[in-house]
């Protein structure tokens, strides 16, 4: 067997892998010890080349594909270079964060490669053996993915990230040109925050329905802020336009596993669950003592959130005095 | 136009899911239409109206790869209003995300759609794969997540809002492609199809239901079973769930009589704060 690609996406400043990547190469480490051979990551884009150097802190070999044809983040331009690194590699496994790129190009890569992919991989058990949530995160499957090459998008929150200390040698691989088969990547409307990213944060707080109204996000943001964490919503909050859809949590939404996780006025639908259920420490408000969020919580406080942030926040300075 | 729109049916998962012995009972699941393929059916039903309620043109075409009692589920598909629906006989233990693809796509192929809509996940596996993987295959542009697509008035691209994890992407794709729908699809104004509908053209703001009327047309419409061979495809499952498992149980929490319990308890017993 064979060396684990890692697919490595690129910082925004263009400097550096992405923080939501490292998980992805310490799930390769763990499967290259099955597979025999090293790690090698791979980093795609136009002038990759400070990424790449910081990509070999965490790998012994980077593969650089480089070129102004795959500047944007295009599936159809991407799939075919991770394709190709697992052949130049002699890779027999693939392995990328599941992101909403990695699982947008991931799939394409795996159809080009003719090889089983599992999605949203939480463990790794052997060579071709691994662990994944299934319905909603009601089952875990042990799946074991055949055929050349082991395809796996890996759960951010289940992998610690990889730490620096390689000095990996950096290939760089210049792409002529890519076809994009007709598809054009025209931008993206992101709402910046200064708030840590939600799959990163140690604590997230996530406000729903029963907060009513956008405006009053601001005490829950009040209370994020003073726990340094980043700010969650469930579906019904996002829809209604409380929040940007991009702070949904959830089985559709972004899945999370903080140290701290504190729903208020949540109901606890299973599509939420699924999204936060790892959290170490599970905390509800909410005013109806029936709400299913409670049978998930370590410490649920039966309360009207208008009562309890507040009271709550007051409490937290108390502590941090 | 023409759209191929995907259906796969799965176990309603407001029901408890029955594990034992390492494997998932559905003897006793109620079945229905993956939510995110009723998304799909309602966006491909929008691209060939001319608004909501409004006169329709091209067609819609459902496929499922299951046993034959998804006819059920897609006699539901056509009652919202799909033309009508292939059944390519499969049981489902036989298939995973690669050999699904590899069938719809011999129904591509013998069907030459200008657009193929799939539902982003199925939500009893929660694979996330198979509308990815059929582009690939095809060698056709794709568009996964989307919030929102509008059809151009000349029929040869689709331009489309993805939700990705830093906000909201905008795509252009040359038609045929793929696509897989995501929740907010089904927003008021999230579809149009350019050469039919009129701009700031309404639907409402739920997947449509079956009418009496859809429910009585659905019984005259065509359910073609297309068995495997037909197709020439052998699918072989290249990922194989070996266990099911329940997942671990939270250890049981209590309930909190105040702000100031709570507080303390999160700093004390948790350090958590
Ligand atoms: C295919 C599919 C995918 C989905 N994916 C997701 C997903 O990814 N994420 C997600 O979150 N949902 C998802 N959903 C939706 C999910 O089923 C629920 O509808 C949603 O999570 C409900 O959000 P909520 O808890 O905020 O609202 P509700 O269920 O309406 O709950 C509101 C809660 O607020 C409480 N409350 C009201 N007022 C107050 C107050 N003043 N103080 C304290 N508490 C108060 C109420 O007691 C209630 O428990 C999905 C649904 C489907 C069908
Ligand atoms: N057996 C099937 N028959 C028809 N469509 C399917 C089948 N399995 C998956 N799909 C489609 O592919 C989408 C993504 O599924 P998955 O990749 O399995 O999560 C679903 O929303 C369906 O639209």
């Amino acid at each position: 067997m064979g060396a684990v690609v890692v697919f490595c996406e690129v910082s925004d400043d263009g400097k550096a892998v992405r923080t939501s990547s490292l998980p992805a190469l310490a799930a390769g480490a763990e499967l290259a010890k099955h597979h025999g051979g090293g790690v090698v990551a791979v980093v795609v884009g136009n002038g990759v080349g400070a990424a790449a150097a910081d990509a070999a802190k965490y790998a012994p070999k980077v593969l650089a594909f480089d070129g102004a044809g795959l500047a944007a983040p295009l599936a159809e331009t991407w799939a075919p270079q991770l394709a190709d690194a697992v052949k130049r590699a002699g890779a027999t496994a693939l392995v990328a964060t599941a992101t909403s790129t990695g699982k947008d190009v991931l799939p394409r890569a795996a159809a080009l490669l003719g090889a089983g992919m599992a999605s949203d991989v939480t463990g790794v058990l052997g060579a071709k053996e691994l662990r994944r949530p299934a319905y909603a995160g009601n089952a875990v499957e042990t799946v074991e993915v055949g055929g050349p090459v082991v395809v796996a998008s890996v759960r951010q929150s289940a992998f610690p990230p990889a730490v620096a200390g390689a000095a990996g040698a950096v290939e760089t691989v210049a792409v002529a040109a890519a076809d994009a088969l007709g598809a054009e990547h025209l931008g993206v409307h992101g709402t910046k925050s200064a708030r840590p990213e939600l799959g990163d944060a140690k604590v997230v707080v996530s406000g729903g329905r029963g907060m009513r109204e956008g405006a009053n996000f601001k005490i829950l943001e009040e209370l994020t802020d003073l726990l340094g964490g980043a700010l969650g919503a469930s579906r019904a909050a996002a829809d209604a336009g409380m929040v940007p859809n991009d702070l949904q949590v959830g089985q559709t939404g972004k899945v999370v596993a903080p140290n701290l996780y504190i729903a208020v006025a949540i109901s606890g639908a299973i599509q939420h669950l699924a999204g936060m259920k790892g959290s170490k420490v599970i905390v509800a408000i909410n005013k109806d003592p029936e709400a299913p969020i409670f049978q998930v919580a370590d410490y649920g406080l039966v309360a009207t959130w208008e009562q309890a942030v507040p009271a709550l926040i007051a409490e937290v300075k108390k502590l941090k005095a | 136009m023409k759209i191929l729109v995907t259906a796969k049916r799965v176990p309603n998962p407001e029901q408890k899911l029955k594990l034992a012995g390492g494997q998932i009972d559905l003897s006793g699941a109620s079945w229905q239409v993956n939510t995110f393929d009723e998304y799909a059916v309602e966006t491909a039903l929008r691209l060939t109206e001319k608004g909501k309620g409004g006169e329709r043109a091209g067609e819609v075409v459902v496929v499922s790869v299951g046993p034959k009692d998804v006819a059920q589920q897609l006699r539901g598909v056509l009652a919202m209003g799909a033309d009508r629906a292939i059944l390519v006989g499969a049981e489902d233990a036989a298939l995973d995300a690669d050999s699904v693809a590899r069938i719809l796509k011999a129904v591509v192929e013998r069907e030459k759609p200008d657009l193929v809509v799939l539902g982003k996940q199925t939500v009893d596996g929660d694979s996330n794969q198979v509308g990815q993987i059929l582009a690939g295959l095809l060698g056709w542009p794709q568009a996964t997540f989307l919030a929102s697509i509008r059809a151009a008035a000349d029929g040869k691209s689709a331009t489309v809002t993805r939700e990705v994890d830093a906000g909201v992407e905008e795509k252009r794709v040359r038609l045929p492609a793929v696509v897989t729908v995501d929740l907010r699809i089904i927003g008021k104004k999230a579809v149009r199809n350019e050469a039919l509908a009129p701009d700031g053209a309404e639907w409402d703001e739920t997947q449509r239901y079956a009418s009496l009327k859809g429910i009585m047309a659905a019984k005259k419409k065509e359910i073609k079973e297309v068995p495997l061979a037909e197709l020439g495809v052998a699918p072989a499952p290249l990922l194989k769930v070996k266990t099911y498992e329940a997942p671990p149980a939270r250890k049981a929490g209590i309930k909190v009589a105040s702000v100031e319990e709570l507080a303390s308890k999160l700093h004390n017993e948790a350090k958590v704060i």
